[in-house]
């Protein structure tokens, strides 16, 4: 991995960003980049300026100060669906599915097929539901058919439907806007096999979480965000779990509350 | 789907009924069953089911159709329009209005009728949407300022709340046989030719079909539901109104223009409230400023009968369009089977009950829920 980053340029930079809401500093310069084919993970405790940052990198906010780069050249977001163009997906925390609605209508909702039938406009539903069959079970995940509703699907599965449409949809770099946090430990374990198919297919992953095991499990390279700054980035295998949490809680509080909790958090 | 068939266990196989209790026509298909076994049960030799006695219940069932189609894709898109009936009022004086107090051509009276309501359709969607207040409140306070608009301008301008006259003003219009003829007339005249259906036996029309043709409204109906039918299923828009009425958030996040969609729906409401004021006072021949008294209600029982939800996101126009049927069915069928007329809004209480109900337990089999 680290042999083909020193190759190939960074696919996007943020450099400094700054992003202030009235007297509010969320982010006070920022700097992270992120490879093709990596699983960049972003950690964070609570308010530590995560979800201001992806925002920021979705173009959902425009950075205060600071500049991204995005394949070599100079972005500027004029909304979301710029974004999304350029291919940078996010999946929310508060997923983008409908639990009444088919997986297939989920799967291409905002991005219909369409067919021509007599000069008309129609919904290409076989297109779709073909397609969405095939996704997920590239993702491993069998449906009883592309028009089972979403909402049967367990939360594990409606993630890697998630992830699965944004990848389909040509995402080159994928956020995702901390995907394991309500899972249990089986689903959990899905959805990071699901990141590490991504990422083997060439995509940048952005996998913020504040769960430090996750992070460990996939992450290629970690970067902790504390009070709107970063605290650096560790490269696999040169950061332990216990340094990690360390940084994210920011400093020695944790340590000493570590010791009577016996290392479990 | 051409796939192999890879069973997970984990999965049970779902029965064929509990498949069936998930298309959201179920119960409108139920009910419609039931309602005509009911009524060819005891009333069926007191002229519900001859050609007038049809016609009569497909007029009234029509009537109901075409608000139905437009409150149920609303609904589907998460929101309510209360300001239907006020809204039927007020398209109908305004077609008085300007068709005979101000003796217009009929047609310019129609069209800009047309784009009075569904400008104030989009106004009510335009409000809700912007203002993320409920449409339930929103379209309430319309459903009063139209429905005060429709009695104080002929009040003002004529000292009456009913403007006649509308037949004549419309004698010779190329637009207005749209709304108020009818057609098939000499298949209706064949029909009785041959003794299919009843001919006037005495009196200046002897010879003639009872039934002499399908009125317009029927033809609305029909075309309004097909329309609606095939945009909501057959359509990306379609898909647009189902993730606008299942979760705007995450409809928004997938880049649906979720406030286009509902201020669309608002207008298509509007639309058809609008069709079936300019029906119903060509029929009449004169616009009332009490027209279309708690058709708003009606509209939005017969979406519900048909297996919408009222919190948005899943429904059909067909069931809708069958909940309709059944309301007229009903409303008449008690009238021939000589059943006191009041009863009806107590069948309709409770029909609206069981519905809802039924409903609710059908969400909690697609969404999974316990």
């Amino acid at each position: 991995m680290s042999a083909s980053q020193n190759a190939t340029p960074p696919i996007i930079q943020m450099k400094g960003i700054e992003k202030h809401f009235g007297s509010v500093i969320a982010l006070a310069g920022v700097s992270v980049d992120v490879f093709a084919g990596e699983c960049h993970c972003l950690l964070g405790d609570n308010g530590a300026g995560k979800s201001t940052f992806i925002k920021t990198m979705s173009g959902v906010h425009k950075p205060t100060a600071g500049e991204i780069i995005f394949e070599g050249k100079p972005l500027d977001f004029a909304d979301p669906r710029d974004a999304i163009t350029a291919g940078i997906a996010t999946v929310h925390q508060h997923l983008a599915m409908i639990p009444l609605m088919s997986v297939s209508r989920n799967f291409f909702m905002g991005n219909e097929p369409v067919k021509k039938v007599a000069g008309l406009t129609f919904f290409d539903h076989d297109y779709a539901n073909r397609v969405t069959m095939e996704e997920m079970r590239k993702m491993g995940i069998n449906l009883r058919g592309p028009d089972q509703a979403v909402g049967t699907l367990s939360g594990g599965e409606r993630q890697t439907v998630a992830i699965a449409r944004a990848v389909h949809f040509g995402a080159k770099v994928l956020i995702l806007d901390e995907p394991t946090s309500a899972l249990g430990v089986r689903q959990t374990s899905n959805v990071l096999a699901t990141i590490d198919k991504v990422r083997k297919q060439g995509i940048a992953v952005v996998f913020i979480t504040h769960n430090v095991r996750h992070a460990l499990a996939v992450g290629d390279r970690f970067t902790v965000l504390n009070r709107g700054k970063t605290l650096g980035t560790a490269k696999r295998g040169e950061i332990t779990p216990e340094e990690l949490q360390d940084l994210m809680a920011g400093g020695q509080e944790l340590a000493q509350l570590e010791g009577s909790l016996g290392g479990t958090v | 789907m051409a796939d192999t068939p890879q069973i997970d266990e984990r999965i049970k196989e779902i029965s064929p009924l509990r498949r069936a209790l998930i298309r959201p026509e179920l119960g409108g298909i139920v009910g419609t069953f039931a309602v005509f076994t009911l009524f060819a049960l005891f009333a069926f030799d007191s002229g519900m089911f001859n050609s007038q006695g049809v016609m009569n219940w497909s007029i009234v069932s029509a009537q109901f159709m075409i608000i139905a189609v437009g409150a149920c894709l609303l609904m589907i898109a998460g929101e309510f329009d209360l300001s239907v009936g006020s809204m039927i009022g007020f398209a109908g004086m305004m077609i008085a209005v300007f068709g005979v107090v101000l003796a217009w051509p009929m047609w310019i009276a129609i069209i800009i009728t047309f784009v009075i309501c569904c400008a104030l359709g989009a106004l009510n969607g335009w409000i809700v949407v912007r203002t993320g207040l409920p449409s339930f409140i929103v379209t309430l306070a319309f459903l009063f300022i139209l429905r005060g608009f429709t009695i104080y301008i002929p009040q003002t301008i004529e000292r009456k709340t009913i403007i006649g006259g509308i037949r004549d003003a419309a004698e010779g219009d190329w637009l207005a046989p749209i709304f108020g003829g009818k057609i098939g007339q000499p298949i209706f005249q064949w029909l009785g030719d041959i003794g299919v259906i009843g001919v006037f036996e005495r009196g200046t029309r002897a010879g003639q079909p009872v039934v002499d043709g399908i009125p317009m409204l029927i033809v609305w109906a029909i075309v309004l539901i097909i329309f609606g039918h095939i945009l909501l299923t057959r359509t990306r828009f379609g898909n647009w109104i189902f993730a606008s009425g299942g979760d705007a958030e995450a409809a928004r996040n997938s880049g649906v223009p979720v406030n286009k969609v509902k201020i669309l729906m608002f207008m298509f409401t509007a639309f058809c409230a609008t069709v079936l004021a300019v029906c119903q006072v060509m029929e009449f021949g004169s616009a009332g400023a009490d027209r279309g008294l708690l058709k708003e209600f009606e509209a939005i029982i017969a979406v519900v009968i048909g297996g919408a939800l009222l919190t948005g996101g899943y429904g059909s126009v067909i069931g809708a369009a069958l909940g309709a049927l059944i309301f007229g069915v009903v409303q008449q069928g008690l009238f021939f089977a000589g059943v006191e007329s009041s009863l009806f809004r107590v069948f309709l209480g409770v029909i609206l009950l069981f519905a809802v109900i039924l409903n609710t337990y059908i969400r909690r089999i697609i969404t999974g829920e316990r």
